[in-house]
């Protein structure tokens, strides 16, 4: 075991982990809108959006990510939509997190009960002042929890990209094994390094929920 | 070059026992871990639901895939001589479904409420009775969804194999799709028996849930 012929990569590294964190991020971000929208038309009346969003839900919650990321990145060329490898995973990625977000998006709004929202009409609350005010805070804080575990779980899922070869941490770690030929000292600090994100982005959630949830749990 | 056949769909269909055989292998030895883990983490001994905690901690923070190069690189670096990587790949596969049920199976132990302890030791059970008829019926009711939950995220998971050169349904499916120039066909009928495996789980799960409603 000796992990000195790796000090010199350093850079790479450091490089690596701000791609991973960057594909996180993206994805994160646009399969959140994608959970919003989705929310939303499962709660509207269009029977066809309905459908057409729980068969994407199933589609992606039921296949691996790493097929997606595959088909994305090798069969969309074919019909003649070719992405380069940091595209392609960020798109496969926001899809697959959309899908979850969907379903976690749509069960925080669900566990408002009815009867809060009916009694902020009773008050004259105006639709808006509904959603904003009666709606959303509980919503927020009960949808909170799922969404931070599936951002880490998604940060730890940007590894796979690095099999279309998108230069993110995990493809840095193939690299520098083959130049040092350390494979298991390589890996064994890949690791350390998404150990340590996903630690920090646990603490950085349980600050902003300790700071933004502060009202107190109905009993 | 040759165009897809049928040679092709039973090589991909026959790729699905190392897909099942990995399932079957971290269940094997993942669940009795799990439980090691879950009955650790609701233990009287701080200490020890310190170092389980810790345990599940660092492997879910860290992705499968450095789970499967760590213990397929570091096996014989542990212990000095060459292992086949199916052992390697196996024990990647446990802890990592250790982890996760360990952490769904104490959420289900902790849900049933401590009164039931109490009323199980007033009625003169030991610990294990109240354990083993009173409080293990009722957690394994309420987390049974979440378990068959996490089959799909572990049949999903076993993808990762292929990148270790496993040829399970994924790798068969690269290797066809480099036979045959036909990715479209392949990737969507590789998608397709992934789906075929994972959407009745899924159904069941949620089945379940609505039926062993645990706010009863």
């Amino acid at each position: 075991m000796n992990f000195l012929p790796l000090w010199r990569y350093q850079n790479q590294l450091i490089d690596g982990a701000i791609i991973t964190l960057e594909l996180t991020v993206i994805a994160a971000l646009c399969g959140l809108i994608i959970g919003i929208g989705g929310a939303v038309a499962l709660k509207g009346r269009a029977t066809f959006l309905r459908w057409l969003v729980r068969g994407y839900i199933e589609l992606f919650r039921n296949t691996p990510s790493l097929i997606q990321i595959f088909i994305i990145f090798f069969v969309l060329p074919s019909v003649g939509l070719k992405l380069p490898a940091f595209e392609a995973a960020a798109v496969a990625l926001s899809l697959y997190f959309g899908a979850y977000s969907v379903e976690i998006i749509r069960a925080g709004l669900d566990s408002v009960p009815r009867s809060q929202i009916e009694a902020g009409q009773c008050l004259g609350l105006s639709g808006w002042q509904v959603f904003r005010h009666i709606l959303l805070p509980p919503a927020l804080r009960n949808a909170y929890p799922a969404v931070t575990s599936q951002f880490v779980l998604l940060l730890l899922g940007t590894s796979l990209a690095s099999q279309v070869a998108a230069d993110e941490l995990f493809h840095v770690a193939g690299f520098i094994e083959s130049r040092t030929y350390r494979s298991f000292e390589v890996y064994a600090v890949i690791c350390a390094v998404y150990f340590a994100m996903a630690m920090a982005f646990k603490a950085l959630f349980a600050l902003i929920s300790a700071a933004a949830f502060r009202w107190p749990r109905r009993r | 070059m040759r165009s897809f056949s049928l040679i092709d769909f039973v090589s991909l269909v026959s790729a699905l026992r190392w897909t099942v055989t990995l399932v079957v292998l971290a269940l094997a030895f993942g669940a009795p871990l799990a439980l090691g883990l879950a009955m650790g983490r609701i233990s009287r001994f701080a200490g020890l639901r310190w170092t389980m905690a810790a345990c599940i901690q660092v492997i879910q923070s860290v992705p499968l895939l450095g789970l499967l190069f760590f213990f397929y690189f570091g096996m014989p670096v542990f212990l000095g001589i060459q292992v086949p990587a199916l052992i390697a790949v196996t024990i990647a596969y446990t802890l990592y479904t250790a982890a996760f049920l360990g952490e769904i199976w104490r959420g289900g132990l902790e849900a049933v409420k401590q009164a039931q302890w109490e009323a199980g030791a007033c009625l003169g059970l030991s610990a294990w009775q109240q354990f083993r008829h009173i409080i293990a019926p009722q957690a394994l009711r309420l987390s049974l969804p979440p378990t068959v939950g996490f089959l799909v995220q572990l049949i999903k998971g076993t993808s990762l194999a292929s990148i270790l050169g496993f040829v399970e349904l994924a790798r068969a499916g690269q290797v066809v799709s480099a036979a045959t120039f036909q990715p479209l066909l392949t990737y969507a009928l590789v998608a397709a028996v992934y789906f075929a495996l994972c959407l009745p789980l899924t159904l069941w799960s949620r089945s379940l849930e609505a039926r062993l409603d645990g706010s009863r």
